[in-house]
């Protein structure tokens, strides 16, 4: 089929995209000291030499004399200081390189973190920016920095580097391969000529080794032909060439809350490269979210976000448990890689469980599911969290629990004589029942043993001592323990998806009241005002919305409360979050010195406001687990922005059509009514008696006709002025539409000859008739008013070099020299000309309105034979009916 | 005995002036304000012709054309202060004869009821010689002669003579031409009429001024102008 070869329109908008934004080069290297630096800069004297503006933006010689002699003939813009904590640190001026707009800007280290404080957290960044604004940037990257290939480094080299780059980055980058054979690094690293920060030279010294440097040496090379093959993929989708894109792999990885499930979603990202399949994260939200603390949360969070940075989806799905979830959702995305961490559960539990692995392995047919092993971390810190969820319960659980152990001891002892002991330890269920259901699983098992201490010691003979006599009662403590756990364990899982439902409850409820709240407005600013309040309470913070004001500044739109407080930070990030459409300030990666978080709400590609939410102590405004009710709340504010600018536009519309319609029916009766009596005092002059003067009879026909010409006038300017000028185009003779206008106009032509020099044989013209003659009669009445008495008027039309001229001229004073243009200017009468002869000016503009309404043009000149004006319409080859000169024969 | 006329206008001083030119020009007059009062009045007078405006209180003056025609079919002519053309092209459309502008030249709406009576009177009379001038054009004999001269014209330039000279002093709009003159050609165009009327008009005019044989109206379509 051929339609699988035509271009792919992504593919193609890619590319067009490329072309506006600058062009980035990485020289990319296995480890520091291959000469990446030094690369870069003899690159861009290459550059420099064909004549291309570069600046250095940061270049890092490290006080290596060869380097430093490279960057002597550039223009280094200088470095930001920023103090921070007590030191000075140097940052590269991003905003001067801006204002500076060279063509190419040097920028080393691409990894490097900036100063708190900054715009952008991450040089990467800047050179985002840069590049956005069309300049090209040449930056330099060890392969150990690449966000995918981090986990990789750090298995091999044991040394873990915090500052990673994106492989979006990459993939927009044209890579050079910086190589250096390991031997001979080792050689210069021996020789000094290395340079390594003092602190860090034992844990270098280790990752300098041989194997080491040969397995970074293979990534870089590695990660330099993917590149290479990804652009060629991409020139060859944007050319449509080729059917050798038969991606139908999908994968998806399964991320958790343990140390580690970054990892995982880089390997993710690595086999999705590979397979060149698009790839989602996804996240199975059963009800031990509830036991999350913020450090569970955050890691969630922050394996989402990294997903997406590395260029993947992300979905969160709510499930009663992780196998289902999975198993649903791949299903529904029709995956056919799954990707999942080891688990680290207990070979007991998955003895009483089974295996989530195998579960999902014969739950889904036809997917490949990958096992990977979680990275070695810190283990993960379970007691703390749960500790912190759950706590040790209530101290008045214990006393309670304690209180019905001794209430169950003294009824028993009352009873002992009735009783058998085996009945009176099922007396003792009902107080650990009791606990274990009202306080959990802690108190449960205190009561449990309390229950057994106490039966032991008051009931068990011998009595009065813990020691057992009869092995048969060992069981019956057993029970009373069991019982205690189960009881409480259940009743704990039973309370957990309550509390999970209830918490699901609550969000939709803050959602639908939210919506429900915002559908009743049909104000913009209520609206505003009710989102910022809404937010407000539900995130216990400030909110405003910000829309982006004219040039830099940003306007504040509605708030929560008065006396908020926008610093210059604070503003920036405002702004940035406004133009760019993503989050920015605190919680985000930009501008995250600011208090305020700034959300975008988005409808499509447009950002209609921006939400700024801070706390008044200053906290963080958003709880990692609170952000996506954030997202899905400013999905919904948006929607109905959305909605308010639409139905603002469809008002808008409205209001134009009935003025439309209004002026068509006052133009008409204006015309009508104007008219009328004009009609009455024509054909009452015409009628009266020969016994009146002839000469006032005639005055007040040329003074009638002409109010009649001016009120026309006055009519098609407000037609053209209201865009209500509809055209009815058709093949027109010039001899007839001249004719035509000489006949109507001959009341203004009156004491003038008029010269018709238009040959029959001028081809037809498409044009308006009715425009045509109004231009003409306007054109002839200006002749008669301006040309001398007694003068000669030309009419002459020619057909030269495939277009026609039909000029119209006077014998007079002509026009002001080097003014000749102003004449067609509405109202504008020639100075010195206007007292003279009358007229309002409107002809001439009228002229030019309804030419260019018709694609011709209109030119005013003086005469060059004698004294007087010359107005030319000029018709383009495109309006002339072909054949129409030739007289064909019919 | 007078050609009665029927003034339909409701614009006092306009019916006044009219009645004056008519009652000048030997005619009788009758006027109604609005449609309804004119379809009384033409029912009642049987008038030989109808000037009506368009612009009227309580129905459009387009759709009193065909009603009023059919009220002893009075010739009509349209007088009227809308220019659209295409107003025109409908008016004549609908049955009336001719079109007046306002504001009118007495004269020239005085020579045009001429025409459209002449043509009410004399219709289904068997064509007779059009004289324009020094042309004399026979139908019958489908004869065309410039002076003394036989003027001899191609089998189109006949047919579209043809047609103006049998509504000669009246208006013929582009489209009726065509359907007579290219019958069956659904190509036809505007501009082959042009073309076949500037044959004419070089045969037939030259060395006069374009247009003093057959006239253009506007958007509208064409006149033959007959003594």
């Amino acid at each position: 089929m051929t339609t699988d070869d035509r271009p792919d329109p992504d593919a193609l908008l890619a590319l067009a995209r490329a072309e506006g934004k600058g062009r980035l080069k990485i020289f990319l290297g296995a480890a520091p000291g291959v000469g990446k630096t030094f690369e870069m800069l003899t690159d861009a004297a290459a550059a420099r030499r064909d004549g291309v503006d570069v600046v250095i933006g940061v270049v890092e010689t490290h006080g290596r004399v060869e380097t430093e002699a490279l960057t002597r003939p550039y223009e280094i813009v200088p470095r930001r200081q920023v103090p921070y904590e007590g030191r000075v640190l140097a940052e590269m001026d991003l905003d001067t390189i801006l204002a500076r707009r060279p063509r190419l800007v040097l920028v080393d280290e691409l990894a490097h973190t900036n100063a708190p404080g900054s715009r952008h957290s991450k040089r990467w960044q800047d050179v985002e920016e840069l590049l956005a604004a069309g300049i090209d940037v040449y930056s330099t990257l060890n392969i150990q920095h690449i966000e995918s290939l981090n986990d990789v480094v750090a298995s091999f080299t044991r040394v873990r580097v915090r500052e990673t780059v994106p492989d979006r980055i990459l993939d927009m980058a044209e890579i050079e391969l910086v190589d250096l054979p390991p031997d001979e690094l080792i050689e210069r690293l021996k020789a000094g000529k290395v340079y390594l920060p003092a602190e860090a030279t034992r844990a270098l010294a280790h990752f300098f080794s041989k194997p080491n440097l040969s397995a970074l040496r293979e990534l870089a090379l590695r990660r330099a032909a993917q590149a290479v093959d990804a652009q060629m993929l991409e020139h060859v989708r944007a050319l449509g060439v080729g059917g050798t894109w038969a991606a139908s792999e999908r994968i998806v990885v399964a991320i958790g809350e343990l140390p580690g499930t970054d990892g995982l979603v880089r390997a993710a990202k690595r086999i999705a490269d590979a397979l060149r399949a698009p790839w989602t994260a996804l996240f199975i939200e059963t009800p031990r979210v509830l036991g999350f603390g913020e450090a569970e949360h955050r890691r969630v969070a922050a394996a989402m976000t990294l997903a997406t940075s590395l260029g993947g989806a992300v979905a969160t799905v709510p499930a009663a448990n992780v196998t289902e979830g999975i198993t649903a959702f791949v299903a529904d995305a029709r995956a056919t890689q799954l990707i999942l961490g080891k688990s680290r559960r207990s070979r007991l539990f998955e003895l009483r469980h089974g295996s989530v692995v195998d579960r999902l392995v014969r739950g889904m047919p036809g997917v490949a599911v990958h096992v990977l092993p979680f990275e070695e971390g810190p283990p993960p810190a379970r007691g703390g969290a749960r500790a912190r969820s759950r706590g040790w319960g209530a101290p008045a659980g214990y006393a309670v629990a304690t209180g019905l152990i001794l209430a169950v001891t003294a009824f028993g002892r009352g009873l002992i004589h009735i009783l058998d002991i085996g009945n009176v330890a099922l007396l003792y269920l009902l107080p650990v029942m009791a606990a274990a259901t009202l306080y959990g699983l802690r108190t449960g098992i205190f009561a449990g043993l309390a229950a057994s201490l106490a039966y032991n010691f008051f009931f068990l003979p011998p009595t009065g001592t813990l020691t057992v006599s009869n092995p048969e009662n060992i069981i019956s403590l057993l029970v009373l323990l069991g019982v205690a756990v189960a009881t409480s364990q259940l009743n704990a899982r039973v309370r957990a998806q309550a509390d999970l439902a209830a918490a699901g409850a609550r969000t939709n409820a803050a959602l639908a009241g939210f919506l429900r709240d915002l559908t009743g407005l049909n104000d913009a600013d209520q609206v505003r005002a009710r989102i910022c309040e809404e937010i407000a309470r539900l995130f216990d913070a400030q909110a405003l919305l910000i829309a982006g004001g004219e040039g830099e500044g940003v306007a504040v739109l509605a708030a929560s409360a008065p006396g908020h407080r926008l610093e210059t930070v604070d503003l920036a990030a405002a702004r940035w979050a406004w133009d760019t459409g993503t989050p920015a300030g605190r919680g985000s990666g930009t501008l995250a010195a600011s208090e305020w978080l700034f959300q975008p709400l988005k409808a499509g590609e447009r950002t209609l406001a921006v939400l700024a939410l801070a706390r008044d102590d200053g906290g963080d405004p958003v709880r990692a687990d609170r952000l996506p009710l954030l997202m899905s709340l400013a999905d919904q504010a948006a929607l109905v922005l959305e909605r308010l600018r639409l139905e603002g536009e469809m008002r808008d519309l409205d209001a134009v059509r009935t003025r439309d319609r209004l002026r068509a029916a006052l133009l008409s009766s204006v015309s009508h009514d104007l008219r009328t009596p004009l009609t009455a005092v024509l054909a009452a002059a015409d009628a009266l008696d020969a016994g009146a003067d002839p000469a006032l009879v005639d005055t007040i026909r040329v003074e009638a006709r002409r109010l009649n010409r001016f009120v026309a006038n006055l009519l098609d300017m407000a037609r053209v002025e209201a865009g209500a000028l509809r055209l009815k185009v058709e093949a027109t003779d010039l001899s007839d539409a001249v004719t035509g206008a000489a006949h109507d106009a001959r009341a203004a032509l009156t004491g003038h000859a008029v010269l018709l020099d238009v040959p029959p044989d001028l081809p037809l013209v498409r044009v308006d008739p009715q425009l045509l003659h109004h231009i003409l009669l306007n054109l002839l009445d200006n002749a008669g008013r301006y040309a001398d008495p007694d003068s000669e008027v030309i009419v002459r039309g020619r057909h030269m070099h495939g277009e026609l001229r039909l000029s119209v001229l006077d014998s007079g004073p002509g026009l002001p020299p080097g003014r000749e243009r102003q004449v067609f200017e509405t109202f504008r009468r020639l100075e010195g000309s206007d007292r003279a002869a009358g007229g309002t000016g409107l002809g001439l503009a009228i002229v030019k309105a309804f030419a260019e309404a018709m694609d011709l043009s209109v030119e005013a000149a003086n005469r060059t034979d004698v004294a007087g004006a010359c107005f030319t319409l000029v018709f383009p080859a495109a309006l002339i009916v072909r054949g129409g000169g030739e007289g064909e024969s019919v | 005995m007078p050609a009665r006329i029927l003034v339909v206008d409701d614009e006092l001083s306009i019916r006044r002036l009219l009645r004056a030119t008519l009652e000048r020009a030997g005619y009788a007059v009758s006027e109604a304000v609005n449609g309804r009062d004119a379809l009384i009045r033409a029912a009642a007078d049987q008038p030989d012709a109808a000037l009506i405006d368009l612009g009227l209180p309580d129905r459009d003056g387009l759709e009193l054309i065909p009603l009023i025609r059919r009220e002893g079919a009075p010739a009509i002519l349209v007088v009227s202060a809308r220019d659209a053309t295409e107003e025109k092209v409908a008016a004549l459309d609908l049955g009336a004869d001719d079109y007046v502008t306002k504001p009118f030249d007495s004269e020239e709406l005085l020579a045009r009821l001429r025409v459209a009576l002449r043509h009410r009177t004399g219709a289904g009379a068997p064509p007779k010689p059009v004289h324009a001038g020094p042309v004399t054009i026979d139908l019958d004999r489908r004869l065309v002669t410039r002076g003394a001269e036989e003027v001899h014209l191609t089998r189109k330039e006949h047919d579209v003579l043809a047609i103006l000279a049998r509504a000669a002093g009246r208006v013929v709009t582009h489209d009726r031409i065509m359907a007579q003159a290219w019958a069956g050609d659904a190509d036809a165009r505007i501009e082959y009429l042009r073309i076949v009327v500037r044959n004419l008009r070089q045969k037939l005019e030259a060395p006069q001024p374009v247009g003093s044989l057959i006239a253009n109206e506007l958007g509208v379509g064409y006149r033959l102008l007959a003594d």
